[in-house]
Formats: C-alpha cells, sequence, structure tokens
C-alpha cells in the first residue's frame, strides 16, 4: 500500500487538431471580408439571404447559388453586455456583443459592438461596419473591425422582430 | 468558377479538463499509481475490472476492493500495423482485452509486438508498468502488456 494520498482527480485534457475547409459558399463569404465586402446567398425559392451562407437553404433544402453582395448598414436585433473575462479574451471588458442583422439579409450574425456608452446600446439601434485597413482585410469576420452607430433613427421592432 | 478559391485553415479545439474519478474509480487509479489492478464485486461475486460504481448488468451498487492479476489472458485483440499520432505506441501493437486472473469482465490496453502472428486470442499476459516516479493515477501508469510466454 501507498502511504500517498489516494487519487481523486485526473487530468483529462482533449485536444483536437482539424483542418477547416471552408467550401464553396463560405469561402465566397471569406473572400468578400477579403474585399471589405459581406456576400450572401438568396434562396431560389423563399427569397431568404444567408449572410454567412451555408450554401443551401435551411427551410427549403435547395442550393443557394444567387450571390448578393449586401450593404455596410444593418440594425442590433439583440445583444449581450460581457462582463466576465475567461481565458483567451481579447477584448477588454466590459463589451458588447450584438446581434447584427444587416440591411436586405435574413439572417443575423454576432458583432462586435464599439463607439457608443454600454447604457445607450439597445435593440433596434442602426450600425455600420468599421473595416480594418485595407492592408489588414483578410478572409476573416475579423476584417471587420467592429459595428457602430451610424446616427440613423432607430429601426422599427416590426422590421426585425422575426430574427430574435 | 475556374477562380474559385476555397479557404482551409488549420484549427485547433482544447480544453484543459480536470475530472473528479470519484471513490470507485479513485481506487483503481490508486492502485494503478501503487502498482496494482483493482476491480469491484458486483452481482452475484462477479468480479469487475475496470471497476464501476453499478454492475453494468444488474444496475446493482458494486462493492469492495479486489485486487486481480497481474498476469491475465487475451480475449480479444485488433492489430494496428500503422499507430496514428494520439496512439499510446509509435510503434506496431495489437490492442488488447485483457481478462486479469480473478477478474470477471476484460480491460483495454495495449500490447506492441512485431507482428500479428506474435499476438493470439487465450495468450497469457502481464502488465509493464511505468517507472513508479512516473506514475500518477492514470491508465497510462501501465504502460503496456507483454507476452508471459504462457498460453491458457
Amino acid at each position: 500500500m501507498s502511504e500517498r494520498e489516494p487519487v481523486t482527480m485526473m487530468d483529462a485534457a482533449t485536444r483536437l487538431d482539424y483542418e477547416f475547409t471552408a467550401g464553396v459558399a463560405m469561402s465566397k463569404n471569406l473572400h468578400g471580408y477579403e474585399q471589405g465586402k459581406f456576400i450572401g446567398q438568396r434562396c431560389p425559392k423563399c427569397k431568404k439571404v444567408y449572410v454567412p451562407s451555408r450554401g443551401s437553404c435551411p427551410t427549403d433544402g435547395l442550393p443557394t447559388d444567387e450571390i448578393v453582395e449586401l450593404p455596410n448598414t444593418g440594425t442590433v436585433t439583440t445583444y449581450c453586455v460581457v462582463n466576465v473575462p475567461f481565458a483567451g479574451q481579447s477584448i477588454e471588458i466590459p463589451y458588447i456583443c450584438g446581434q447584427i442583422l444587416l440591411d436586405g439579409a435574413n439572417l443575423s450574425f454576432m458583432g462586435l459592438l464599439q463607439e457608443i456608452p454600454i447604457d445607450e446600446v439597445r435593440m433596434g439601434l442602426r450600425v455600420e461596419a468599421v473595416w480594418v485597413p485595407p492592408e489588414e482585410l483578410g478572409p476573416t469576420l475579423a476584417s471587420v473591425k467592429y459595428f457602430r452607430p451610424n446616427g440613423e433613427p432607430d429601426a422599427d421592432y416590426e422590421t426585425y422582430k422575426e430574427y430574435l | 468558377m475556374a477562380d474559385e478559391v476555397i479557404y482551409r485553415s488549420d484549427h485547433v479545439l482544447e480544453y484543459p479538463f480536470v475530472r473528479s474519478v470519484g471513490p470507485v474509480i479513485g481506487a483503481f487509479l490508486t492502485g494503478l499509481r501503487d502498482g496494482r489492478v483493482v476491480g469491484t464485486r458486483g452481482s452475484g461475486g462477479r468480479v469487475i475490472v475496470p471497476p464501476t460504481e453499478y454492475d453494468p448488468e444488474t444496475g446493482e451498487e458494486t462493492s469492495g476492493v479486489v485486487e486481480v492479476g497481474p498476469e491475465g489472458t487475451v480475449t480479444s485483440w485488433s492489430w494496428v500495423p500503422r499507430p496514428r499520432p494520439k496512439h499510446p505506441l509509435q510503434t506496431p501493437f495489437a490492442w488488447v482485452l485483457v481478462r486479469f486472473d480473478g477478474a470477471d469482465t476484460s480491460f483495454l490496453h495495449v500490447l506492441p509486438a512485431a507482428g500479428p502472428d506474435e499476438v493470439s486470442t487465450g495468450m497469457r499476459v502481464r502488465p509493464e508498468f511505468a517507472p513508479e516516479d512516473e506514475r500518477v493515477g492514470h491508465v497510462k501508469d501501465i504502460s503496456h502488456f507483454v507476452a508471459t510466454g504462457g498460453a491458457s
């Protein structure tokens, strides 16, 4: 018998190394970021515009072949103030994660909100993308530095209530 | 479409988990650290190695710590001619299910060998433990199994 303490804990670190292949649709979207553009795709049946698109419409199951370039402006549908530090955090807290619905899109995505006091962020806030300098653009959503208010009046709830 | 760019990138997903093992697996891992193999007793006196907190067949609570082995018998095996980077050994080996003497269930581990001709169901084996100062209470405290030369 050992005189040491019984074993109660076990290291169970897990690690997965893998290569991610973006595929055709996502690659078009990523290529758009490289050019400072939001590129989505439209469903031929329901006409919804997905950005980013996975290449097919989740409702109709059809290929979304039509390429759509979206504008730089959108609406904050909902948001979250991040106050909790966590491992790997790269932004100083507190900061705001917003769900951004680009004008003309039917799918929102997460974006960082800046240039606005935290207590003034609200649903329906109109925003615009701020891109990194041209020489830093790359095939990544990190090419969008953040979103900031664009000064327009708040969007009507009816215009984004389907995207919450 | 000829100028289509398809992006690829390397990703790493990593979680530095530490898990609590509980009293039953804790006893098993403590045993490995101390160079012994222990199981527990399930329904009808069956000895379960590695131990479980509940008998996998009846769901009844298991009881006691039962030392088994150290020798055992290979009940099944699978040959790995070209180990993958995360396999426990980087030379050809067999995954072996070993029923330790005194146990009623089998335990999965590795048995390095020159070729599959050296491995057979029924062969007698014993665990080769890692050096004592390297053992921490983990299944890798058994480095691998080796043939004892016997057959059952």
